[in-house]
This record gives structure tokens, C-alpha cells and sequence, in this order.
């Protein structure tokens, strides 16, 4: 086979497999949108992080605004302490409220923060004093049945 | 009595024999990489391997890609629809392909298709005395014959399992968007919130890599230690697969184990 | 190069296959500027010789040595770089079935000079040319008859001029004129490059008329040498029957085996 017709070939098949690559590492995966490149590092603690994963994403008014980098527990407070990556260009009001929340019914977890009304903001390595944990659907139902058997005799 | 003893050595010695051929191997690879350095000098030699390894197994894993594209695209809406996420088909068919289905399909296709030819050249070369003429004109076997292959197919491999995941992501899209009518918008976004760069992408070439490596080094091996003859040949090329199959396999559940662990 | 007698040297070789042996006890003193012929039957061990020669075999006792060093002790820069001056026809040819019968030739010259695509395309034609094979440089190996791929095979041998020329069987599947040919062309080839050659084969006729000494093997030994005229001249038992090819006479035509009386009644006679 003549040299030229297959470096060509070759060519084409390296480009290709590149183009390939590039396709799923942007079009694919999170490289062009999700990965903030300037973050700073906030902390929150729970008391249950339900299925909360690390990389989960950071929402605010439904936007994403970062990702859950660490999840820990805390040996003295029994707490889940979960450091997030806010992206640097947004900045939170000192009383901002974390919040687990699951995306649809049985959808995947992320952190949602509601916006407080202080003047002062958040800092980089600052802990999030409000939170609310993941509402976990196991405990939702047993709450609900046993509420229900209390006072299902009277309502009969 | 006797039969029994016979059994237990015959045994022993057919252990013996996998034993010193695994130590061959071994050595065999630390020469591979030793002339790797001479073979590279001559660049053209890897490009034709390229060309045979990589550019003619294009068709069968493009054409495959996109069919297992098109099947989960299926089975996953079936599936996702019951439980009303069928927005998140996108993701399902990107973590399949990216994580498991493009790395360990695509290898297992390269296996048959370029690792046996591979088995098969080198043998044939060998059974008809062209590598040891090839020794006496003072030129390495092991630089130009062995290691230019060994290396196509190790670049080819991560570039193939890439082209195959991306073409199973766009037939899971034809099925789920253009027939079924999923969300367009709802399937991409999906899709890269929860496909992870390093993750999943990057997780999925280094075990395309880690594949290409085990099966081109499987293939060369097999066909540099056939017996020289039409029968030995063939041999070699039936192991040459059925090893490679066993080893992507193998190596898929050990690299999984420590890739995705606590995921 | 460092004495002008013996390019050669081979003594006390022994050499074994697993546990058979082979080659008992050889030794030859090949001059400078020879040509030499090994003759006997088949399987007596010929082609391993050469490739003792060439270091693709390591003796089990005894010593070869060209020009002067062991090739057995050699590393394998030194051995390579003594093989660069040795061609070697083999048995069966063995062309590189995927290139064409120029490329065949030319690789050598590709691999171990710098020379110039132009230069190199000249030699190439000229030792194709040698072979009367030089219309033939297009084709590939699988379309040549077999006597054509032998002697593509021998321009790419000579390609690089060696010193020490080793054919395994030359005349073999060629017609009587190619035969004629190619043996004068090895002697001249000798001569011209002041090489020494080795050739393997069974034309006796045509190696007295070329060869300058003759050595007889049988059952891995040397059982009679001398020059073309002294063979001719011989009573040796093994001399008159090589060179009248009986069947009956000291070289077996049987490969080693129990009688074959007793291997026909078998075990069910036992
Ligand atoms: N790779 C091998 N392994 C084991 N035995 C071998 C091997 N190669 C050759 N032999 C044996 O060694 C002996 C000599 O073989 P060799 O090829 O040197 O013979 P030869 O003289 O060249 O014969 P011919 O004239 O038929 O080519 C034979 O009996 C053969 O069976
Ligand atoms: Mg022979």
C-alpha cells in the first residue's frame, strides 16, 4: 500500500478517535460546563445526608452554583459535615440556608441554598449555620403510619 | 495406584509447563519494552500497525457502537418510563458506554479482529523462517516485528473504545430523541450533570488502555510463541481470543473494583 | 581479518536437540576466500551447521568461531554486528511475505546503510539482475514459483556484499539452466567480493565443477572431505555412493528406527 494513502488513513483514524474523545469529554461528560474553575470552600453540617454523594451538585434558585466535595462525619457532634465548592463568582449572605433536597421523586440528591437577608457574607471556610437535613422516605412513612394508627380508631 | 500417581504427575507437569510459559511471557515483555525504543526510531513501522490494528477495525466498531447504542436506548426507556424518569435515559446510555459497555466491548471486538491477525501474521512469519532470517541479517525481530504491532495496538485501542462509546451515545439519541421523543434538552443536560469528566470518562480510557495493552501484548506473545507449523498457528490464534476475552473480563472487574468504589 | 588463514573454525562441535544428538564431534577449517560444499542425506544435521554458524544455536560442547572469535560467547551487539557481514540463503527462502520482491532485496541494504534511495535502487536491481529476476522486482513473494523465490532469496543474501556467504541448498527446484547459472554466479560472486561461502547441498555433479573442498556428513559426523579431484578419485564407500546415488551403502536412507520386520508383526505378535 502506497505510504501517503495510509499516513492519511492513519490521520483520519487519530483525528477521528480524538474528535471522539473530545466529544464525550465535552458534549458527554461535565468538562465545559460543570467544573467551576474558581471556587471557595464552604462548610455545612447535618444531621442526615440521606444518599447525598460527593460531586452532588450545589443549587441556588435552581441554578447550580457548585459541588459537594467532601463528605465527613464528625465524631464529636455525631453530625455529617459536607464541604462545597461555591463557585467564586457567586457569594451568599452570612444566614444562607442549606438544605438536602432531591430532585423529583426518586431523582438524585443535591444541596439547595435559600438566600437569607444579611448584609455580611459568607467567607471562604465559613460553616453554613442553618441547615434542614434530607428528608428520608423511610422515616416519612413510618411518621405518617404511626400517626395514623394513633389516631385511626377515633376517626372510625 | 499407578494410574493415580501418573495423573498427579502428569498434573505437576502440565503446571509446570503454565508456570515457565507465564515466566517467558514475562521476560518476553520486559524485552518488548526494551527494543520498544529502537522500534519507535522507525515510526513508519508503528503507523502501518495502526493502520491494520486501529483504521480496518473501524467499520465493525462503529457499526457495533451504534447498535448497542440503539438497544440501550430501548431497553432504558422501557425501563426509565415505568418509573416516570425517562429523562434520565441519557445518563444511563453515557454511563453505560462511557464506564463499562465502549472500554470492554470494543476490546473484545479488537481481540477478534486485529489481536488474532496479529497471533496470525507473527506465527506465520515465524513458521516460515522470516523472523529468524530476519535475526540473521542482524535486524531484531522483537524491534521491528514485534514491538510496531504491539504498540498499534495500544494506541489504536483507547481511540476505538472512544469512537465506540461516542457512537453508542448517538444511537442511544436516535432512539430515545428522534423516535421516542424524549426531551432533547432534558437528555443532554442530564447527561452532563451526572457523566463525571475524571470520573467516568477518564476512567473509561485508562481501562481502554489498560485493555489494548493486555490484549496486543496477548496477541504478540501468542503468535511469537506458536509452534511453526499450520496447526501450532492456528492454535495460537483460538488462544490468542479466548485469553484476551478472559483477560478484559478479568481486568474489567479488578480496575471497576477500584475505579468506582464508594460511588 | 586478523590472519589470512582460516575464516572458519569449527572444533569438537557437539550439538543436541532436547536430548537427541544431532552433530557428534565436527571439525572443519574453512579458508578465506573458498567456496566450500556440505553434502549428505537428509537430516543429517546440515542446516543445523549452518545455524550453528550464525549463532542462532549455541553448541553443546566444542566451539565455533569466524574470523578468529567464539560465536557462542558473543553478546549481542558483537554477534549482530558479525551478522551483518554474513548473508545467509535458507532452506526454504523465507522472503518477507509482505513486501515485493524489490523490497525483499532492498531491505538489508535499508536496514544497514545510509545509502541514498537512488543508490540503493541500483544495487538492488543489479543483484536481481544477478539472479536474472530484475523484470520480476513488482511482484510479491506469493506469486513466484518456488525456484524464483529461492533465488530472489540468494540476490537478498548477497545484498550487502558479505564476507561469509552461507547457502542452505541453492540449486534445489531450479530448472537445469538456472542451476548452471546460479552455480557459476556463486563462484563468481566468491571470487569478485573475495568472500568465503558455505553452501549446503545435494548436486554433487554441479558442486565438483564450482567448489574448492568438499566435506561428507553422516550421522552428525565427517565421514570424508577432499578437493573435487580427490573425490572423484575416491574409494571411500560414502564418496562412491553420494556420487553415483545408490540407496545401499554406508549412508542410511532410513531415518533412525526398530527393524521394520519387527514393527510390522508389532505387539500383537508379542
Ligand atoms: N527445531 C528442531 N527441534 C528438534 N529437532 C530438530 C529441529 N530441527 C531439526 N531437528 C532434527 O535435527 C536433525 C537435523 O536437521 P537438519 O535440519 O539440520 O537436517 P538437514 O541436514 O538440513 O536435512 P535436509 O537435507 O533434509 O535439509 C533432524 O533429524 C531433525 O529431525
Ligand atoms: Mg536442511
Amino acid at each position: 500500500m502506497n505510504r501517503k494513502l495510509l499516513d492519511l488513513w492513519v490521520g483520519f483514524f487519530v483525528a477521528f478517535g480524538i474528535a471522539a474523545l473530545l466529544f464525550l469529554a465535552l458534549k458527554v461528560g461535565n468538562l465545559s460546563s460543570a467544573n467551576f474553575s474558581e471556587t471557595y470552600a464552604l462548610q455545612a453540617k447535618f444531621d442526615n445526608i440521606g444518599g447525598l454523594k460527593v460531586r452532588a451538585p450545589v443549587k441556588s434558585a435552581g441554578v447550580a452554583v457548585g459541588r459537594v466535595g467532601e463528605i465527613r462525619f464528625d465524631p464529636q457532634t455525631y453530625e455529617a459535615v459536607v464541604t462545597i465548592n461555591v463557585d467564586a463568582r457567586y457569594h451568599f449572605p452570612k444566614d444562607t440556608f442549606a438544605s438536602i433536597l432531591t430532585s423529583g421523586l426518586l431523582g438524585e440528591q443535591y444541596v439547595g441554598l435559600d438566600v437569607g437577608g444579611d448584609e455580611k457574607l459568607l467567607q471562604a471556610g465559613d460553616v453554613i449555620a442553618k441547615t434542614q437535613s434530607a428528608v428520608v422516605l423511610e422515616k416519612l412513612i413510618s411518621q405518617f403510619l404511626f400517626s395514623k394508627a394513633s389516631d385511626g380508631p377515633d376517626k372510625k | 495406584m499407578t494410574r493415580v500417581t501418573e495423573w498427579v504427575s502428569g498434573l505437576g507437569h502440565v503446571v509446570n509447563e503454565k508456570i515457565a510459559r507465564l515466566g517467558f511471557a514475562a521476560r518476553f515483555f520486559v524485552m518488548l519494552l526494551v527494543y520498544s525504543g529502537q522500534s519507535f526510531r522507525r515510526f513508519p513501522l508503528t503507523i502501518r500497525e495502526i493502520y491494520f490494528s486501529g483504521v480496518l477495525s473501524l467499520l465493525i466498531i462503529l457499526v457495533s457502537g451504534l447498535f448497542v447504542g440503539l438497544v440501550l436506548g430501548l431497553q432504558g426507556y422501557e425501563t426509565l418510563q415505568r418509573y416516570g424518569s425517562a429523562d434520565a435515559l441519557g445518563v444511563l446510555v453515557a454511563l453505560s458506554l462511557t464506564r463499562e459497555l465502549g472500554p470492554v466491548v470494543a476490546a473484545l471486538l479488537f481481540a477478534s479482529r486485529a489481536g488474532s491477525s496479529v497471533t496470525a501474521e507473527i506465527g506465520l512469519m515465524k513458521a516460515t523462517e522470516q523472523l529468524t532470517a530476519m535475526d540473521m541479517m542482524a535486524v531484531n525481530p522483537m524491534a521491528r516485528v514485534v514491538a510496531p504491532r504491539f504498540w498499534g495496538g495500544v494506541i489504536s485501542m483507547p481511540l476505538l473504545a472512544a469512537m465506540f462509546s461516542a457512537m453508542g451515545v448517538f444511537g442511544g439519541y436516535l432512539i430515545g430523541v428522534v423516535f421516542i421523543g424524549v426531551d432533547d434538552g432534558a437528555f443532554w443536560s442530564q447527561m452532563q450533570s451526572s457523566v463525571d469528566f475524571r470520573q467516568d470518562i477518564i476512567n473509561g480510557v485508562i481501562k481502554s488502555f489498560v485493555f489494548g495493552v493486555a490484549v496486543s501484548l496477548i496477541a504478540v506473545f501468542e503468535g511469537y510463541d506458536s509452534t511453526p507449523t499450520a496447526e501450532g498457528v492456528s492454535r495460537a490464534i483460538t488462544r490468542t481470543v479466548v485469553t484476551s476475552a478472559l483477560a478484559i473480563l478479568a481486568l474489567d472487574f479488578v480496575l471497576t473494583s477500584f475505579m468506582f468504589r464508594g460511588l | 581479518m586478523s590472519d589470512s588463514g582460516s575464516l572458519v573454525k569449527i572444533s569438537g562441535l557437539n550439538f543436541s536437540y532436547d536430548e537427541r544428538p544431532v552433530l557428534r564431534g565436527i571439525d572443519m577449517d574453512i579458508p578465506r576466500g573458498k567456496v566450500i560444499a556440505i553434502m549428505g542425506g537428509s537430516g543429517c544435521g546440515k542446516t543445523t551447521l549452518l545455524r550453528l554458524i550464525g549463532g542462532q544455536l549455541k553448541p553443546t560442547h566444542g566451539e565455533v568461531q569466524v574470523a578468529g572469535h567464539a560465536v557462542d560467547r558473543m553478546g549481542h551487539d558483537e554477534l549482530y554486528a558479525l551478522r551483518r557481514r554474513m548473508g545467509m540463503l535458507f532452506q526454504f527462502g523465507a522472503l518477507f511475505t509482505d513486501m515485493s520482491v524489490f523490497d525483499n532485496v532492498a531491505y538489508p541494504l535499508r536496514e544497514h546503510t545510509s545509502l541514498s534511495e537512488e543508490l540503493i535502487r541500483d544495487i538492488t536491481l543489479m543483484k536481481l539482475s544477478a539472479v536474472g529476476l530484475r523484470g520480476a522486482e513488482a511482484l510479491m513473494p506469493g506469486a513466484l514459483s518456488g525456484g524464483m523465490a529461492r533465488r530472489v532469496a540468494l540476490a537478498r543474501a548477497i545484498a550487502l556484499d558479505p564476507l561469509l556467504i552461507m547457502y542452505d541448498e541453492p540449486f534445489t527446484g531450479l530448472d537445469p539452466i538456472s542451476l548452471g547459472v546460479i552455480g557459476q554466479l556463486i563462484r563468481r560472486l566468491n571470487d569478485a567480493l573475495g568472500a568465503t561461502s558455505i553452501m549446503v547441498t545435494h548436486d554433487i555433479h554441479e558442486s565438483l565443477a564450482i567448489v574448492d573442498y568438499i566435506y561428507f556428513m553422516s550421522g552428525g559426523r565427517v565421514v570424508a572431505q577432499g578437493t573435487p579431484d580427490e573425490i572423484r578419485a575416491s574409494k571411500d564407500p560414502f564418496v562412491h555412493q553420494f556420487v553415483y546415488a545408490e540407496a545401499d551403502g554406508p549412508v542410511p536412507f532410513h531415518y533412525p528406527a526398530p527393524p521394520f520386520g519387527k514393527e510390522l508383526l508389532g505387539k500383537g505378535a508379542v
